[in-house]
């Protein structure tokens, strides 16, 4: 194959030089198209940036569905009329905080080490990215009465199924249970691809009139 | 000389401190072998030490202590071949020395605080102190910021000896994949409220560092235990060395995609994703052809059986646990069900013991038998059943804990997520269901097998070449002749 080369004693591919100039070159190649679809992708994650993926903070003020897309053709988040979170309505910058509290609590009280969020963490409890959105809830009047008891005290509002399982008492102050409830309800309004795939939401009102 | 004594005074520096780390690694290992117990009997009696070490806190120091070993590990083995490679004394040892030593006292802290503290209030500063609640690298800002720091002075030791000393192919490799698995760390270290902001760079070192820096990382340490152990030449082994480095690195990066399909990133991802990282078992079996050529060629003649055999077990397991339980899920069309399911913990089990686990016991065999003096470590060897019962046994453990995931995996992905749509009944219903209950018996039955057997591995580290009187046996002959380069090429050295 390597017919032209002044020293033919080794076949091109089997040179240790090729194989050190490709390695250089594809690694190289590579980083760059990660590094640009990188670009590319934080754009697109930005809350509440145009390309719609990520919704803004203040997407807690209103209803949020799981309904079919032809077009896409699986489940995507819809944006309904207001139905503000705890009956208030918030600023975007409100909202950011009430939700940023949220997220910091997860993170302080280790939750991904049970619960799966986006799918990611652990496999001890069920997943958190449609939590808000999920029948055992009820209905939609219910939810938020409901989801304050339990995380107020996980171990008397237990739901094991027959598991045994309970969720340990994060022992949440009233501000941190109210971030940990906004997180999850904007954590489900999150365009996830359609995972999880066949989730059916609880009852609610309707998802038009009044959305963004 | 006398064998079966240790000799640790006769060691170079950089080996001397390579046995400090490779010993807590060891420790570490032990210590996540009995929080995974905790974890896996919590799965069969949820009330077992609820409220005092919750599931989340055991689950935590389980993975935690694995990252970390797994790291001291790494640098073990990188100071113990640093000085060997170079042909010159490690640069800067007082301060590979304090590292040393700032490493494992932080690392001691995070765990009290772990187990002790556990968590704190939903402020900054319970990141900052102790604990950042996301999987893996979980560890408090400070001792991020620790960690770094001592990165970068045993970067200095290693990139100065070389510098000093002379370089090679592997070398090479090694000093600038060092440079990117440091420098990822760096891509955890910040807080976001936007959680697909936080996950998409979350992956950056969860996945960059396994199946990209940390896979090229052990590729240079094959590539010098070949060398070692079997007399490999350097010229086929660095040739394989850049070859899996373009194959790793070519379908790695762009395989992150992989983790970016369900987490609000852009659809694109799921193309991107499923396409390279189904390419990724490639340099897996490349490795595996590699090391078993190699060995087939020096017809097994080695001068340390247990490395040898750790490091075929690392050839077969990175390319099984990585390659085929990786590749099994790793398509958008098969992941949206598995997502998230008992199949992730069958693939990151097998992969991390079968790609890691083996190929540091395999360093610390290579390290054990110098400090035996270069004690006889081939065949015939004196209480060599201990080495022997220790790889079947960790090696049967994980495979039985692996299969009984996958099945658990199955059941789950079907009930859960198939028939379910995933809400928390449809949840429950899967884990309820008989075939993950008896799943998860099996996995804990077969853990304690794997802990026997780590106990042994343990053991045998301390006590292989005790009383040993032959020297090391004598390998690399083989190949004399090619070496000086004009020799005629003997066949089959081509594809190598
Ligand atoms: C030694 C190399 C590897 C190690 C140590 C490893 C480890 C892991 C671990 C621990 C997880 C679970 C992460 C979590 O907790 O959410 C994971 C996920 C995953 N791995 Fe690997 N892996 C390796 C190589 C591979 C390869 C080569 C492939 C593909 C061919 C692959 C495909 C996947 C996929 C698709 C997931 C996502 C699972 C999910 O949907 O959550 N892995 N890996
Ligand atoms: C005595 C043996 C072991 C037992 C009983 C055990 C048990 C467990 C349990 C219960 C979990 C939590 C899984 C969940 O969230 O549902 C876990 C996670 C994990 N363990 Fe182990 N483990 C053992 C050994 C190991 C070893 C040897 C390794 C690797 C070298 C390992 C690596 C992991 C990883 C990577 C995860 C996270 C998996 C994921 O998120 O997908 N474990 N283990
Ligand atoms: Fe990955």
């Amino acid at each position: 194959m390597a017919e032209g080369a002044d020293e033919p004693r080794r076949e091109w591919w089997a040179s240790e030089d090729f194989w050190r100039k490709c390695a250089i070159f594809v690694t190289g190649f590579m980083a760059l198209v990660l590094v640009m679809l990188t670009f590319h992708t934080l754009t697109v994650i930005e809350a509440g940036s145009e390309a719609g993926r990520v919704p803004a903070y203040s997407v807690i003020n209103h209803r949020i569905g799981y309904e079919f897309d032809e077009q896409r053709n699986f489940a995507v988040p819809v944006i309904g009329p207001p139905a503000p979170l705890f009956g208030e309505m918030l600023s975007e910058e409100e909202a950011r905080r009430l939700v940023d509290h949220g997220k910091l609590t997860v993170q302080a009280r280790n939750c991904m080490n049970c619960h799966t969020l986006l799918g990611n963490g652990a496999y001890y409890a069920p997943d958190l990215t449609k939590a808000w959105l999920d029948p055992g809830w009820g209905n939609e009047a219910a939810r938020e009465i409901l989801m304050t008891r339990f995380l107020d005290d996980p171990i008397a509002n237990a739901r094991t199924f027959g598991t045994g399982r309970r969720m340990p008492d994060p022992n949440l102050t009233e501000a941190e249970l109210r971030g940990v409830i906004a997180y999850l309800k904007w954590m489900s309004a999150i365009d996830t691809n359609g995972f999880p795939h066949g989730f059916t939401p609880l009852p609610q009102g309707p998802l038009t009139g009044g959305g963004r | 000389m006398t064998f079966g004594r240790l000799e640790f005074a006769s060691l170079r520096i950089g080996q001397k401190l390579a046995v400090h780390y490779f010993a807590v690694a060891m420790v570490l290992f032990l210590a996540q072998m009995l929080f995974g117990l905790l974890a896996a009997w919590q799965f069969l009696d949820p009330a077992f030490l609820f409220g005092v070490l919750d599931f989340n806190v055991n689950r935590m120091v389980h993975i935690n202590a694995m990252v970390v070993w797994m790291l001291y590990g790494f640098i073990g083995s990188i100071y113990w071949l640093v000085e060997d490679e170079a042909g010159v004394p490690l640069a800067g040892p007082r301060i590979a020395k304090a590292a040393f030593w700032v490493f494992t006292v932080a690392v001691t802290i995070v765990v009290v605080v772990y187990l002790f503290v556990q968590s704190g209030p939903g402020d900054a500063w319970t990141l900052w102190l102790i604990n950042e609640g996301r999987e893996y690298i979980e560890a408090p800002r400070w001792a991020d910021i620790g960690i770094v720091v001592c990165m970068l002075a045993i970067f200095y030791n290693v990139a100065g000896t070389f510098l000093a000393g002379r370089w090679s192919g592997i070398s090479g490799v090694l000093v600038l994949d060092l440079v990117a698995l440091a420098g990822l760390y760096l891509a955890g270290m910040f807080y976001t409220t936007n959680l697909p902001m936080d996950q998409y760079w979350w992956w950056w070192v969860i996945h960059l560092w396994v199946e990209a820096t940390w896979e090229v990382l052990v590729g240079c340490i094959m590539a010098w235990g070949l060398i070692k152990t079997l007399g490999a030449r350097r010229r086929i082994v660095t040739t394989w060395l850049y070859i899996e480095v373009a194959l790793m690195f070519g379908s790695g990066i762009l395989g992150l995609g992989h983790h970016y399909f369900w987490i609000g990133t852009p659809e694109y991802w799921l193309g991107v994703g499923g396409f390279f990282s189904a390419l990724e078992p490639i340099p897996l079996v490349a490795m595996v052809v590699h090391a078993v050529y190699d060995a087939g060629r020096h017809a097994f003649r080695a001068n340390n059986h247990p490395a040898l055999a750790w490091l075929i077990a690392h050839a077969f397991g990175n390319f099984l646990g990585a390659g085929v339980w990786g590749f099994m899920q790793t398509l958008p069309q098969i992941n949206l069900y598995t997502h998230g399911t008992q199949w992730s913990s069958s693939h990151g089990h097998l992969a991390f013991f079968g790609a890691y686990v083996t190929i540091i016991v395999a360093m610390i065999y290579v390290a054990v038998q110098r400090l035996r003096g270069n004690a006889w470590m081939s065949a015939g060897l004196q209480g060599g059943w201990r080495w022997k019962w220790a790889l079947g046994l960790t090696h049967l453990g994980m495979m039985g804990m692996t299969v009984a995931l996958l099945i658990a995996g199955y059941e789950q992905s079907f009930v859960e997520r198939a028939i379910g749509g995933s809400t928390w009944q449809a949840y429950f219903e899967g884990q309820t269901q008989p075939w993950f209950v008896e799943a998860m018996w099996w996995r804990m039955a077969f853990g304690v097998l794997m802990t026997f057997g780590v106990v042994l591995l343990l053991w045998d580290l301390v006590r292989i070449g005790v009383g040993e009187k032959r020297p090391m046996k004598v390998v690399g002959g083989l190949d004399d002749v090619e070496e000086t380069g004009s020799g005629p090429v003997p066949e089959g050295s081509a594809a190598g």
